[in-house]
């Protein structure tokens, strides 16, 4: 006779404990209640000040002024602005010029950094010194300096448009900016613009296809010859059917500036190179990291199969070390993104300078446009961490780890 | 047998010596296997030439042989007084310098800037050196007795009060706070109504619970010396609590001494910079600058964000809910905001926040933006620490009966933060660079001296620029190669039995 297993004592009050107060029962629930009541006070007394503080020195509250007119200029601006449009319209201008400035930099923080990691690890001793003299260099600098660096010393020595630094005859540098020919468009565009998509598009499936036909016959196509014909004989093929897509105006000196042409500002280019470079030092020492953690047996068992130094890094280091890399290179694109708010140094017009800067000091709300601003910044962080989480999961399932 | 030794070889003659082996040490051997070794090797060593030739050889040229050493305004760093095209302007770093370190410090009181670094180096040079004696002495005069000297040296000011006023006060606005949110909330009806009224009566309670030391204070206040009556009560207060809760008569006394003595420090303090008499004369911090704030943020930013860290930590690792919810909450908002919000946040919303008669200096507010966010980053790194330190510890401590508390603090929390000092450092490396956005928010530290520097017209030549940002280069590049130098010594010696 088979003895029925007893069920377990109903212990309603452990239960109630560990729900009230978590691993310490009632100990906890004293605890929690006084923190929840001293921070009930607490924000009490800063409701209770801060309401004081506004209607004494008549500040406004609430956010009725985003629909108000802004009545001030914006020096760069993605998207269409005037001076009439309200504090939203301002808000949005400079919410995409920090996302601009941010994805450029990111770009060639990136493209920096990894090359300045693969010269530290560089069998070559000078290369090597040189790469870890310029990571020891930038980052024991303050980013800020390097921004002031840029912007004052650097571009601020160059020429003035009359004596502008010219290449080729279309692209000027002088000190207020580059200007670069821009392109204007003409009958045969949409076709130009259609071949080009269709071309990245078959670009990008060619190796896809490539991989899978690796894993299931075992033949390795050479890819690269199509690739390069089909990025450079689409375009032209439609420009051969279609006409010429566009024609660049050419920039020329009229009176003092430039008339004509595409306009980079000197504050654009000061804020991107200082932060890629400044973040790139940090990626440098990131992807180092990455690739000395994976084991040197690995880079020798990739020789041993007659892999070539490149081949050996792309295909068999790199992969591996991505999985140690990609959370502080989250991190770095996050510090990229939060650091472009310095712009408000130079006179760049990202969200912060825009916003933050001009904004709050035309409205003294300063509790609204600081609290937007914050949840702005953490918005983009959290999104980011997301995404590269979502990446680091993807990279790790593939990896069977 | 036979057949094999006559067949035998015997060698007539010395077989000749093989040639060396290629060396592959010492300079040749570098050249020989890590310059030259092939053709890829080759060309990156040019480009490495190239490359070196164009950054160091006009940085040099610029700095050392086409500088200027002496003069007294921008002419001489002109080219056609030099006669040769001029790099560095170094009499205008000579003639800034003081800017540089300063800022508007009045002039005659700069020997008490001078005073305060020399007590500093002299407080945190034996702090560095491993072998140097009573850590536990100098760490206490560094982190408690120094900022509260560097306060009165660098400020000036003198005292009225002490300990038992201050906490008199802080108790009895915190009561009359309470009381008046019971008093608010009362107004509105109902369930608040009843909140209200036990909130005034808990706020009452709590007055009467006081009322003991509201009396002495008053008393103290009455008397004709009023921060010497302090100062004695405290020390007598203070010393007999200090003396009944380690042990009374039995093991009590050596705390008993060192209380005492503390506080005739402090007397000894007090006298030697005439706090009750005024003490020295104030210079407002809206007169300070230049590397002098730069210091002054960071290092207060590093001192003040080390108990925030390890609160953080400990919360976020907690077992009780709603504080591991609000630390984590904490740590992630401040995280991940830029340190400029939070820099605005300090010197634009803080005021609001705090009662209208209550001013709080502007440096001193970006004081407390900066902990708050250097605190998060340091929990985070601390926490890793806490992560490292295997269950069983904690278990141990447990099981011979120590507290949550006492694990924590005795077996746990030393050993987290041994193994994260690196970690630390590097956060507090980042602190020191961060410290130059306050020149954003009005501050002149070390960065906005220098951009000041730039506005004048006296100095204005094509080199100025450079030889300002070379100079103040040098300058950040001190301290955080310094400090990143000093974590590698560090780590390297905490690390010394794991070295095989």
């Amino acid at each position: 006779m088979a003895i029925e297993a007893r069920p377990p004592p109903a212990q309603y009050v452990a239960k109630l404990r560990r729900l009230l107060g978590g691993r310490s029962g009632w100990k906890g629930l004293v605890v929690q209640l006084l923190f929840v009541a001293a921070l009930a006070w607490v924000s009490y007394e800063v409701f209770d000040n801060a309401r004081d503080n506004l209607r004494n020195q008549n500040i406004a509250s609430g956010f009725g002024f985003m629909s108000q007119t802004a009545g001030f200029g914006v020096s760069q601006t993605l998207i269409p602005y005037t001076e009439s449009d309200s504090y939203t319209r301002v808000f949005l201008v400079g919410l995409v010029n920090t996302l601009l400035v941010s994805v450029i930099g990111i770009f060639f923080a990136t493209v920096i950094g990894f090359i300045v990691a693969l010269g530290r690890l560089s069998p070559n001793w000078l290369l090597s010194r040189i790469a870890g003299g310029y990571v020891e260099l930038v980052r024991n600098l303050p980013l800020l300096f390097q921004i002031l660096f840029w912007y004052l010393a650097v571009l601020g020595a160059l020429p003035t448009p009359r004596q502008s630094v010219s290449v080729f005859g279309s692209i000027f540098l002088s000190n207020r900016g580059f200007v670069v020919p821009s392109p204007i468009a003409e009958a045969g565009t949409t076709g130009f613009l259609v071949a080009l998509v269709i071309a990245i598009v078959i670009a990008l499936l060619l190796p896809v296809y490539a991989r899978r036909r690796l894993f299931n016959t075992g033949h390795l196509l050479k890819i690269w010859p199509y690739v390069i014909g089909v990025l450079i004989g689409l375009p032209l093929l439609a420009i051969a059917i279609f006409g010429k897509p566009f024609h660049f105006e050419i920039p020329a000196l009229r009176g003092f500036n430039f008339v004509g042409g595409a306009r980079v500002a000197p504050e654009f280019v000061a804020l991107t190179l200082a932060l890629s470079t400044y973040t790139a030092a940090f990626i440098a020492e990131i992807v180092r990291a990455g690739i000395q953690s994976v084991h040197k047996g690995q880079m020798e068992a990739g020789a041993s199969l007659g892999l070539s130094r490149g081949a050996t890094l792309r295909l068999v280091v790199v992969p591996q070390a991505l999985r140690v890399i990609l959370p502080p290179l989250t991190n770095q694109y996050l510090n990229l993104t939060k650091n472009s708010s310095l712009a408000v140094a130079i006179g760049y017009p990202d969200l912060f300078s825009v916003f933050a800067g001009t904004t709050l000091s035309q409205t003294g709300q300063a509790i609204e446009v600081i609290a937007i601003t914050m949840g702005v910044y953490l918005l983009i962080s959290l999104v980011t961490s997301a995404l590269m989480s979502f990446y680091g999961w993807r990279i790790g399932r593939s990896m069977g780890a | 047998m036979s057949e094999l030794a006559a067949s035998a070889f015997v060698a007539k003659d010395l077989v000749p010596p093989r040639n060396a082996p290629v060396r592959t040490t010492g300079f040749a051997g570098l050249v020989r296997t890590r310059l030259l070794n092939s053709p890829t090797n080759i060309i990156l060593t040019i480009l490495g030439i190239l490359l070196l030739y164009f950054t160091v050889v006009p940085s040099v040229k610029f700095l050392l042989i086409d500088a200027v050493w002496t003069g007294d305004n921008r002419d001489a760093c002109l080219a056609e007084t030099a006669g040769h095209t001029v790099g560095a302007c170094w009499p205008f770093v000579e003639a800034k310098f003081s800017q540089f370190i300063y800022g508007f410090y009045p002039e005659p009181e700069r020997w008490r800037v001078d005073l305060t670094f020399g007590l500093a180096a002299l407080l945190l040079l034996p702090l560095l050196i491993p072998r140097a004696p009573a850590k536990g002495l100098n760490a206490g005069l560094f982190f408690i007795a120094f900022p509260v000297v560097a306060y009165f040296l660098l400020h000036g000011g003198g005292l009225h009060a002490f300990v038992m006023s201050w906490t008199a006060d802080m108790l009895s606005g915190l009561v009359g706070s309470i009381g008046t949110a019971g008093r608010k909330l009362a107004q509105y009806g109902s369930v608040a109504a009843l909140a209200g009224t036990a909130i005034g009566w808990i706020a009452a309670a709590l007055a009467v619970l006081i009322w003991p030391l509201t009396a002495l204070r008053d008393l103290i206040q009455s008397s004709s010396h009023p921060l010497w009556a302090d100062l004695a009560a405290s020390a007598v207060i203070v010393s007999l609590l200090v003396f009944v809760i380690t042990g009374g008569a039995r093991n009590g006394w050596r705390v008993l001494l060192t209380s005492l003595g503390l506080f005739a420090g402090i007397a000894v303090v007090i006298v030697l910079l005439e706090l009750d008499r005024g003490g020295l004369p104030i210079v407002g911090t809206r007169r300070w600058g230049g590397l002098l704030i730069t210091l002054v943020v960071s290092v207060t930013g590093i001192v003040a964000s080390m108990p925030i860290g390890i609160a953080l930590a400990l919360g976020r690792r907690s077992t009780i809910p709603l504080i591991r919810v609000f630390s984590v909450g904490f740590i992630e908002f401040w995280r991940g905001v830029p340190l400029i919000t939070v820099l605005f946040f300090a010197t634009y919303m803080l005021p609001l926040f705090l009662p209208g008669n209550f001013t709080i200096d502007g440096l001193v507010r970006v004081l407390i933006g900066i902990a708050l966010f250097a605190g998060a980053y340091n929990a985070e790194v601390i926490r890793g620490g806490l992560q490292a330190i295997p269950r069983g510890q904690a278990e141990a401590a447990s099981a011979l009966g120590l507290s949550y508390w006492r694990t924590t603090g005795l077996v746990v929390m030393p050993q987290a933060l041994r193994h994260v000092i690196p970690g630390l450092v590097n956060s507090f490396i980042a602190l020191f660079k961060d410290t130059s956005l306050v020149s954003i928010v009005a501050l002149f530290d070390l960065l906005g001296s220098l951009r000041a520097s730039f506005a004048d017209p006296v100095w204005s030549t094509p080199t100025t620029l450079f030889t300002g940002f070379a100079f103040t280069g040098m300058i950040y590049f001190v301290f955080c190669f310094g400090m990143s130098r000093y974590s590698l010594f560090v780590e390297h010696r905490l690390n010394a039995h794991r070295r095989t």
